[in-house]
């Protein structure tokens, strides 16, 4: 009997005791590669959001007192204004205020595209762009823009932001833990198959112990087994993966597209990452299944 | 394949050894014997005296309850786990129930000593079939014990044993299964490599081999040795 080109002296191909271990393998693979792809993707996501507001901020000042034509006319010039003071403030790349059309834009999704916005006295926004890691004294240019411009305030997105990125982490922290779990749930699977085929095996153990066999040569060929073993299933339980995530980037990419969660699909890194997956439950399978073998016959004659 | 033992010293020492299994009896009284490099001996004695015992204790399957076995020099309860495998390379036995793998072919069975010794196929195709013609199973090459007869599963455990050249055969009751022509040629085999250098003690009750061979006997009684005896 040759095992990836390593003969077998024990009967393990034909062993009733480890059959059901590639069915086992299967799903732990699966939902590991499930867990580890939205890690993967939800990481990307939070470094997208970061990234995106990272070099952002947001000026808004509240809308003049008065008729539409005097609050808007004194409206623009606290714009201005502000946008002078912003453009003097180092750290600052460029400052832009949103046109009336923009406003409309932003708001149409709750109040509809009516005329009516045009004659509300709507806050003026103004985008900021900062220097990323370089970023302007927020408390200081606060302070200013407090000063000499009534109603102006800064939003940095970062309250809102920092909520939704603790939240993400702490689902992909999540997600880790199954990965781990996963990992010992197949650590004891192989543990108990290996210990059952070595009870099974007992009389040839013994033999090959006698001719002067080593307990690594003995641990060798149960190892060999689990890989093979572990490795159809990595395998199978992939297969039943793939359509899902690839499911999930089409998904991602022609229904959000644009939207907040972005692009869902799985980067090219990641896929290598869960194609790895088989390979690696398969060797923590060998792994352990070696170290049981040694474990267990350390405690024989 | 095996080292050779220097023609000098012995390879088996025992000194006071007794064995007791669990809270029984003793199995084994006192025995103190040598067996020199290249010697060949009968270990005889009646059913229950405590022959196979005494080999379970050379060929590392037992412990001594007491006293002290020495093998190739080495003192076997100090040994570490990790020495016993190149202990128990360096001899052949031959097992009185065979321990034949029941799964393997006559070729698998016969090459796993060299196997375990780490010989590459090569080695394992020049030298297996040659000594299964030698012994007259090259017609059964492929069969599997099952499939075989007392005689012919003997005679593969013969095979077994002496194909890694040991240093040290043991072998328990060894003709038990076959008639005397091929007990005879069996006992020659044996000769031929104890001329080689090999230290040989067989475990037997054929008065016939005894007789003819003459060579030295251990008699156990009562699990006492009496001996060596001319």
């Amino acid at each position: 009997m040759i095992l990836f080109g390593a003969r077998s002296d024990l009967p393990l191909k034909n062993d009733a005791t480890s059959r059901f271990l590639p069915w086992l393998i299967a799903p732990m693979v699966f939902l590991c590669s499930i867990a580890l792809a939205g890690t993967i993707i939800l990481y990307g996501m939070i470094g997208r959001w970061d990234r995106d507001v990272s070099g952002t901020l947001t000026v808004e000042i509240a809308a003049a007192p008065g008729d539409a034509q005097t609050s808007a006319e004194q409206t623009r010039a606290k714009v201005e204004a502000a946008i002078r003071i912003l453009s003097d403030t180092p750290g600052v790349i460029q400052a832009r205020a949103l046109s009336q059309d923009q406003l409309s834009a932003l708001l149409a999704p709750w109040l509809g595209k009516t005329d009516l916005l045009r004659e509300m006295p709507l806050p003026a926004l103004i985008d900021v762009t900062i220097s990323p890691g370089h970023g302007p004294d927020l408390d200081a240019l606060s302070a200013r823009l407090d000063k000499a411009v009534e109603g102006a305030s800064i939003d940095d997105h970062r309250v809102w932001l920092s909520r939704l990125i603790g939240l993400s982490r702490a689902i992909a922290g999540l997600a880790v833990a199954v990965v781990v779990i996963i990992a010992g749930a197949t650590s004891a699977t192989v543990i108990y198959a290996t210990r059952t085929g070595m009870a099974v095996h007992r009389e040839v153990i013994d033999v090959l112990h006698l001719i002067g066999a080593t307990d690594d040569y003995i641990a060798r060929q149960f190892a060999d087994r689990a890989f093979s073993l572990a490795l159809k299933g990595g395998v199978l339980g992939l297969l039943l993966n793939i359509p899902i995530l690839g499911g999930l980037g089409f998904f991602g990419l022609h229904r959000l597209q644009g939207g907040f969660l972005g692009d869902l699909s799985l980067p090219f890194l990641g896929w290598i990452g869960v194609a790895v997956l088989p390979a690696a439950a398969a060797f923590l399978a060998m792994l352990t299944a070696r170290l049981t073998v040694h474990a267990t016959l350390a405690r024989m004659v | 394949m095996g080292r050779k033992t220097p023609n000098h010293g012995n390879v088996v020492q025992f000194d006071s050894v007794g064995l007791r299994y669990d809270h029984g009896p003793e199995i084994l009284q006192d025995i103190n014997f040598a067996l020199p490099a290249g010697s060949f001996h009968f270990l005889t004695g009646p059913s229950g005296a405590g022959k196979s015992s005494l080999l379970r204790l050379i060929y590392l399957a037992q412990k001594p309850s007491r006293g002290r076995v020495t093998l190739f020099g080495r003192d076997t309860l100090l040994a570490r786990r990790y020495e016993l495998p190149a202990l128990r390379r360096r001899v052949g036995v031959v097992f009185q129930e065979f321990k034949l793998l029941d799964h393997l072919s006559t070729l698998d069975n016969v090459a796993l000593p060299l196997r375990v010794a780490g010989a590459g196929e090569a080695e394992v195709q020049k030298f297996v079939p040659d000594l299964l013609d030698w012994v007259g199973l090259s017609e059964h090459i492929h069969a599997k014990p099952p499939t075989l007869s007392g005689g012919q599963k003997q005679r593969v455990a013969i095979a077994r044993a002496v194909i890694a050249r040991p240093d040290l055969l043991l072998a328990d009751e060894p003709t038990g299964n076959v008639d005397d022509d091929i007990a005879m040629r069996l006992m020659y085999l044996f000769e031929e490599l104890n001329k080689l250098g090999t230290t040989v003690l067989v475990a037997t009750h054929n008065q016939s081999l005894i007789s003819r061979l003459q060579h030295p006997r251990l008699h156990l009684e009562n699990g006492a040795l009496l001996g060596p005896e001319p």
